[in-house]
């Protein structure tokens, strides 16, 4: 009877045996007042990371970055308000490789959070969203992101970088 | 194996006393929804944004700010300002709320709000003195 190690304080009929002192810290109760062991959240370190979680992990990360990289295209409209001088400068570091990359970076994770934003759209409306479905629909997500990501950074970048050349010739 | 096992205390609380101040109960769906609903105006506002962008990118700068005093370039590029910031502010408020614990919780919440609006402020300024302060001075 002692040793069902799953049943602890579960259920009206499970005889109440603790099996390790850290669970005295999984003590809860239901609004009866019934004492209860409480869920624990999967673990980061114990678990092994799958495509659902990473996506799910990324979808706040991707709008961390996305926030700041809003917060430099708010330093840009302010370099624009401010004045040529200032607007020359903000384009030195549009035109340099480095601040490319970093602009390259925002739109990617733009992008990212995006589509994870719209999977979340899909879920809210009770879609697409069993273990089965999300495990079939996290490649995909990988795929669009990675190929609107890219073409759109890169076409974005491409125009520009067009447009700065010939303004400069002209 | 009978009733007499089970471990239980008695509530002297009504369970709606025993629900409040417990996590989100009161202001966590408003919250949920007004996240949501900034996210989906912020899709056709990226959308106008992205089609700007591909218009602007690498232009000059009086080119860009002739673009930036058009009234509903200027409507738009505020509406995208203000909703993303309020998006991000959202969102930053939950992850802080996940991941920062004990007395560290309150002043956290509050810098990322400061932070997060004093940015998005910046950025409102800007659009109106691009689209205002220039209308005067020329044209």
């Amino acid at each position: 009877m002692a040793g069902n190690h799953s049943g602890f304080y579960h259920g009206r009929n499970r005889e109440a045996t603790m099996q390790d002192v850290r669970e005295a810290l999984y003590i809860g109760s239901r609004s009866d007042g019934t004492l209860i062991r409480r869920p624990m959240s999967p673990h980061l370190q114990v678990y092994k990371m799958r495509l659902s979680m990473f996506l799910s992990i990324s979808n706040r990360i991707t709008g961390v970055i996305a926030t700041a990289g809003s917060a430099l295209g708010v330093a840009w409209l302010a370099a624009v308000a401010k004045g040529p001088k200032a607007f020359a400068t903000a384009r030195k570091v549009t035109g340099n490789p480095l601040g490319q990359l970093v602009l390259f970076g925002w739109i990617i994770s733009l992008v990212w959070h995006t589509i994870g934003g719209l999977r979340h759209f899909i879920w809210d409306v009770g879609q697409r969203d069993s273990k089965q479905e999300i495990n079939e629909d996290g490649p995909v997500a990988v795929g669009v992101i990675a190929g609107v990501g890219v073409a759109l950074a890169l076409s974005l970048l491409g125009v520009s970088c067009a447009r700065a050349r010939r303004g400069r010739t002209k | 194996m009978n009733a007499s096992n089970t471990l239980h205390h008695t509530v002297r609380r009504s369970q709606l006393g025993r629900a409040r101040g417990l996590g989100a109960a009161g202001s966590g769906p408003s919250h949920w929804i007004a996240e949501r609903i900034s996210a989906a105006a912020l899709l056709p506002l990226s959308g106008w944004f992205v089609v700007q962008m591909f218009r602007l990118g690498g232009s000059s700068y009086e080119d860009v700010t002739a673009w930036g005093a058009r009234p509903v370039n200027a409507t738009m590029l505020l509406a995208l300002v203000a909703t993303s910031f309020y998006h991000a502010e959202s969102g930053l408020q939950v992850i802080v709320d996940d991941y920062v614990h004990g007395k560290a919780h309150a002043p956290t919440k509050i810098a990322v709000k400061i932070g997060v609006y004093l940015v998005g402020l910046l950025g409102v300024v800007s659009v109106l003195k691009i689209a205002l302060g220039r209308a005067s001075s020329k044209s």
